[in-house]
């Protein structure tokens, strides 16, 4: 039976990568961003996904497992399978684990804002596991490993300042069916392969039908849009809907202040951002 | 004669560490008995400078640089620095040492200014292409991006070059099912230029990260006929080496003899030419 990510890597060539080529890049990337900061070890958040098992899996190729850990924090409401397909990567990998129970901070603080949407809810869910992340971060000397994927990054579909935040992200210029790809190489448990992506924010919360699209066809059009800069007109052309073209393309321009540090007002004549210009490895 | 490329992974900013990384290189080209070892691209300061660049551009008289220079009586050493010239204008040049004393010094002359490279604000335009003797022959520098001009390399040759030599600072980028986007071009463009120009060429691409940016390595040398005689990992630090048979050039020669044939009096005659049709061109036609 040929798989949907099989599928895709047919209609899609263009987006599959060379993995073993993809795979040294990134861990060689990774070790290095890391060793030259001073540090040694990495911690990341794990939820059973495939984005963060994926993540797990380079940072041990990077480091060994010895030096990784990773961190599962649910909420009373994330579902057991979840859970259970985090100690899969968790046992696969033999990396270090702990579980931090989110829920009684969480629940603490939405007693006093009763009225609290889902949104509200799901942010303040990333944003509590981001600060986990940050003090273990401290405490085993160890720096955050991202896993915010390209298409999510694009997309915005993401908490900023909470999944989205990291050290160093490994995926971050990797279009989910890339990410898909690369973790059937490595060797991700296939039940987080096939399972339909989430943010397990609620009961069969699933991202695709929050935003209306598939992984697969916006990865398709995404790449046509920014590597082949097509403009409207050939997209349409190309087979992809007005719908699409128009959710897409507004999505991203709107969610650009989620990929930016915060806009800093002008006043002297070098602005850190603006023409204070240094890349973070200055002098590592 | 024995050449060398130094695949190394320079310090960002940091001209001291990499001042003795050098040092450390140079210690094992000698023990290879390498007689010419080349450097990459800004070797001495690493690439993505940024607002770095100010402070890290060195005088040819600095000491730093006469220091290394003196490095260079065992073997010819070529490396690269952000040159402050005397009228302070900042350049990404490689200086070529040989016997204690600067040979030649080029100044990259096509400064990729565009997608993820920033050069043209940073750096002033080098302008001159030409090449020089050394106690091997006569060379030339194209720094990376210069080599993808083909002006660039036809110059030299026309200017007697039987090196180039090619220190670059190439990216890991646009991935896709085979390979590193450029990566093959690279190869190509050697193979070709060296084939075309019948002459040896060295290509010494650094490796490591600068904010997430690799460098390939695949570090490479061509000879005269278009052949690659050996070529470096990818993104791993080597120091490659081989030995060249200088003769090779002028067997290349002889045998296909298109540096002899080349009309030299027609290209000059017909760029004039095009260059005055572009002067005298309309400018809203």
């Amino acid at each position: 039976m040929v798989s949907k990510l099989e599928e895709q890597l047919q209609m899609a060539p263009y987006l599959a990568l060379d993995s073993p080529l993809a795979i040294s890049i990134l861990t060689s990337a990774l070790k290095e961003e890391v060793e030259k900061a001073g540090f040694h070890k990495v911690v990341l958040g794990l939820s059973g996904g495939i984005d963060s098992a994926l993540s797990l899996y380079l940072a041990v190729q990077a480091f060994g497992k010895d030096n990784v850990i990773a961190v599962c924090m649910p909420y009373r409401t994330s579902s057991a399978s979840s859970l259970t397909d985090a100690q899969k990567v968790i046992l696969d990998t033999g990396v270090q684990s702990l579980t931090v129970d989110i829920s009684p901070q969480i629940d603490a603080y939405f007693e006093l804002m009763p009225e609290a949407t889902p949104l509200r809810k799901g942010n303040k869910m990333a944003r509590e596991r981001m600060t986990i992340l940050y003090d273990l971060s401290a405490h085993y000397n160890a720096l955050v490993v991202g896993t915010s994927n390209r298409t999510e990054l694009l997309l915005g579909y993401g908490t900023q300042f909470g999944d989205a935040a990291s050290a160093v992200n490994p995926l971050g210029d990797l279009y989910k069916t890339q990410v898909r790809q690369l973790s059937k190489f490595i060797g991700v448990p296939s039940s987080i392969l096939e399972k339909a992506p989430s943010a397990d924010l609620w009961e069969d919360q699933t991202d695709e039908k929050e935003l209306g699209f598939s992984y697969y066809d916006v990865d398709r059009f995404l790449y046509h849009l920014l590597d082949k800069r097509l403009s409207r007109e050939q997209l349409v052309q190309q087979g992809f809907s007005d719908t699409l073209v128009e959710q897409v393309t507004k999505r991203i321009a709107r969610n650009q202040y989620k990929r930016r540090m915060p806009i800093i007002i002008k006043i002297s004549n070098r602005t850190v951002g603006v023409d204070f210009r240094y890349m973070r490895d200055w002098g590592l | 004669m024995r050449v060398g490329l130094a695949q190394m992974r320079p310090a960002l900013g940091d001209i001291q560490r990499n001042y003795h990384l050098h040092l450390d290189w140079i210690k094992k080209a000698k023990q290879n008995q390498v007689e010419l070892l080349l450097f990459p691209e800004l070797s001495l300061t690493g690439y993505h400078l940024l607002d770095l660049t100010y402070d890290l551009g060195r005088s040819v008289h600095s000491q730093e640089i006469k220091e290394l220079v003196t490095y260079s009586k065992d073997l010819d050493i070529v490396f690269g620095f952000v040159e402050l010239s005397e009228d302070h204008v900042l350049y990404n040049s490689t200086l070529y040492a040989s016997n204690g004393e600067i040979v030649h010094i080029h100044r990259k002359v096509y400064l990729p200014t565009y997608g993820m490279f920033d050069e043209g604000r940073y750096f002033g335009r080098g302008e001159v292409i030409r090449s020089f003797p050394t106690r091997f022959g006569q060379m030339g520098i194209l720094i990376c991006e210069d080599m993808w001009h083909p002006s660039a390399p036809f110059l030299l040759a026309q200017d007697k070059a039987q090196f180039i030599l090619v220190p670059s600072n190439s990216p890991a980028r646009s991935l896709d099912q085979s390979e590193i986007g450029s990566q093959s071009f690279w190869y190509a463009n050697l193979e070709n230029q060296a084939a075309l120009n019948s002459l040896f060429i060295l290509f010494c691409n650094r490796v490591g990260t600068e904010d997430g940016i690799s460098f390939f390595g695949g570090s490479s040398i061509v000879n005269p006929y278009g052949d690659e005689l050996v070529r470096a990992n990818m993104l791993e630090e080597q120091l490659l080496y081989t030995d060249i048979d200088l003769d090779e050039v002028r067997r290349a020669r002889l045998e296909t003899p298109l540096l002899r044939d080349e009309n030299l009096d027609l290209t000059i005659r017909e760029l004039n030419r095009i260059r005055q049709n572009r002067l005298e061109q309309k400018r809203w036609t």
